[in-house]
């Protein structure tokens, strides 16, 4: 995608996403907040996966730092400003991912995913087991804070998710997204590709290979932190489930079916994992079958994700005008 | 010293159910080079078929020494699911293994509700059905019989795969194509046909785990996603496609969840991934594993 192609898109999306709220009701609204959540945390995730080539199947261990982060500062410790809790969670997220990612970053394909996944269970189980510290199953409050120092003590929870929260999220969304471009964009981002196009000929250029594995998977789990912290405050409550290895491996449906390889590609899958979720949920009980058909469908049919459609279907149009 | 024993016979039987499953997961492993995540689900197939058996074995006055054997067959039956999702699985062969990773989980997702239409969202259980065959009894120490023909079951299983693997032709062609599929394929063997069979009989050692259990636990929606872990932990600690590797894993498993049930609690789950995160990082190829290129 040409840059400025990309920027207008950019453009498109965000005032889409700032009109939302005028034009459809306050449920779908909220139903967005996830979206932000998930969609932050699947830029950082495929800065790992779809950028560095490396697959983690236990990415949702930060998204429960950033949820349980939120929830001990807010609830334990009374802290009331939601920047400072995002601040907190990402460089928690970023220390535990440090010795994590070195022992982890040591391999590569289906090796480093069952590493990230022993570690994604390690927590999970440490969050169920151990009541006393974490609430185990019933989990732990996330009470309600400021943004920008602002209280919004006018609005009740709902009003205020789907009012000013709504934009917060849309600006921290645009804020990741901007910042993501620009680490793809750099020399930096240039690495990655090439560590995970050829790892030995990166290395016999002067590429410290696990280094920027290693970078990858620590920006990525900041990310995946401040992901989760927006989850928690959504709904309230940091729980287990939200670590366990299904998430990790929704989050990775999430990226396949957005396409991965696409800067954009994690943003729609987010979105439209959480538009098809909320719409089969309200339509069968059976909806992890149409879930798990569709996964079945991108990854044998459309390995490319939506996007790769969207990005076929340009070229297509361009040949038939040329 | 009588309950250290109870824990122990405990612990094998949970090892004995372990080791099937996970030995499915290594055959797939070792010569489609596919982490099956959907061998959970075939157990837990295995398991809900098994209720069904059982209550309506029951219903026909079934005798009860036909109830073990009848749920080996049935086991075995239900492994012929396994061609059809191979079929399906061929689709991404040539791929990354991220996308193999993924279409089983799809095959999870989409299990879990067959689970749920089927056999409904409750957690089904017999009520001891493992004590038909009685209960040895030497002190303090009981071990239901039931459990000690499901661990020599396990132990004929893993004895026949060593021979089958070791001794017969078809074991050596097997082993040809773990090692080497591109020389096999040009020594004449039929890869296609290999895997069918093999994914084949890797559904069928988790579909009669699941039946062999099923009289001794309640089969619940979660228990596919709870088990696959489990065995996840089996093969990295013993050794991703390796047969010994599968064994001495799921001992080591089912032996620490038992122990730690009884004297660490929290630490039940835990203390396996702390297992499995210690062999990764100190032995990545797992204690019987061999090093790949």
């Amino acid at each position: 995608m040409r840059p400025h192609l990309a920027a207008v898109a950019v453009v498109c999306g965000a005032v889409a996403l700032a009109l939302l709220p005028q034009v459809v009701p306050p449920y779908y609204v909220g139903l967005m907040i996830p979206f932000y959540g998930y969609a932050i945390a699947l830029l950082g995730f495929n800065l790992l996966f779809g950028y560095t080539g490396l697959l983690s199947f236990g990415h949702a261990m930060f998204l429960g730092i950033g949820a349980y982060g939120a929830a001990v500062m807010s609830s334990v410790f009374g802290v009331t400003s939601f920047e400072l809790v995002l601040v907190v969670v990402m460089l928690a997220a970023a220390l535990i991912a440090l010795p994590i990612g070195l022992l982890c970053v040591r391999y590569v394909g289906i090796f480093f995913g069952m590493l990230t996944l022993a570690f994604g269970m390690l927590f999970h189980s440490f969050l169920f087991k151990f009541y006393y510290v974490t609430g185990g199953d019933s989990g732990m409050r996330v009470a309600r804070m400021n943004i920008l120092g602002l209280p919004f003590n006018s609005y009740n929870k709902i009003e205020f998710l789907a009012g000013p929260f709504y934009y917060y999220c849309l600006a921290l969304l645009l804020i990741a997204g901007f910042v993501m471009w620009r680490l793809v964009h750099s020399p930096f981002g240039l690495h990655l590709k090439a560590v995970r196009d050829n790892a030995r000929k990166a290395e016999y250029l002067g590429v410290h290979v696990r280094r920027f594995r290693l970078a990858a998977f620590v920006i990525s789990a900041a990310f995946g932190a401040a992901g989760g912290a927006i989850l928690g405050f959504r709904v309230g409550l940091a729980d287990p489930e939200l670590v366990y290895w299904t998430q990790s491996g929704q989050l990775v449906f999430m990226a396949v079916l957005g396409g991965f390889t696409n800067f954009f590609g994690p943003i729609i899958g987010a979105l439209s994992y959480i538009l098809l979720q909320d719409q089969l949920q309200s339509l069968t009980e059976y909806w992890r079958f149409v879930l798990g058909a569709v996964l079945a469908l991108i990854v044998i049919g459309l390995p490319e994700g939506l996007s790769g459609l969207v990005v076929d279907l340009r070229r297509r149009l361009a040949e038939r005008a040329a | 010293m009588w309950a250290l024993a109870n824990i122990v016979a405990g612990g094998v039987f949970h090892a004995a159910v372990l080791f099937l499953v996970a030995a499915g997961l290594q055959l797939v492993f070792g010569v489609q080079k596919i982490v099956n995540l959907a061998c959970g689900s075939f157990y837990a197939l295995g398991a809900y078929f098994g209720i069904t058996f059982i209550t309506y074995a029951h219903q026909l006055g079934v005798s009860d020494w036909l109830i073990l054997p009848g749920l080996i067959i049935s086991g075995v039956l239900l492994g012929f699911i396994g061609p059809p999702i191979e079929r399906m699985l061929r689709a991404v062969y040539g791929r990354d293994e991220s996308f193999q990773l993924l279409l089983t989980f799809a095959l999870v997702l989409m299990f879990q509700d067959v689970f749920k239409f089927v056999w409904g969202a409750n957690p089904r259980s017999l009520n001891s059905a493992y004590l038909i065959y009685g209960t040895i009894t030497a002190g303090d120490f009981s071990i239901p019989v039931y459990n000690l023909l499901v661990i020599a079951a396990a132990i004929a299983v893993a004895a026949g795969f060593g021979a089958f693997l070791q001794r017969t032709n078809y074991g050596r062609i097997l082993r040809a194509t773990a090692e080497n599929r591109v020389m096999a394929e040009a020594l004449g063997v039929d890869v296609r046909r290999v895997y069918a069979v093999v994914f084949t009989l890797g559904a069928v050692l988790g579909t009669t785990a699941g039946a062999l259990v099923v009289p001794t636990a309640a089969a619940s929606l979660d228990m596919a996603i709870e088990f696959v872990v489990e065995a996840f932990a089996v093969v990295v600690i013993g050794g991703l496609g390796s047969m010994r590797g599968a064994l001495a894993g799921a001992l080591i498993v089912g032996l620490i969840r038992a122990l730690s049930i009884v004297y660490f609690p929290e630490f039940e789950v835990l203390a396996i991934y702390v297992i499995v995160i210690a062999v990764l990082i100190f032995r990545p190829v797992g204690l019987f594993g061999r090093a790949v290129a």
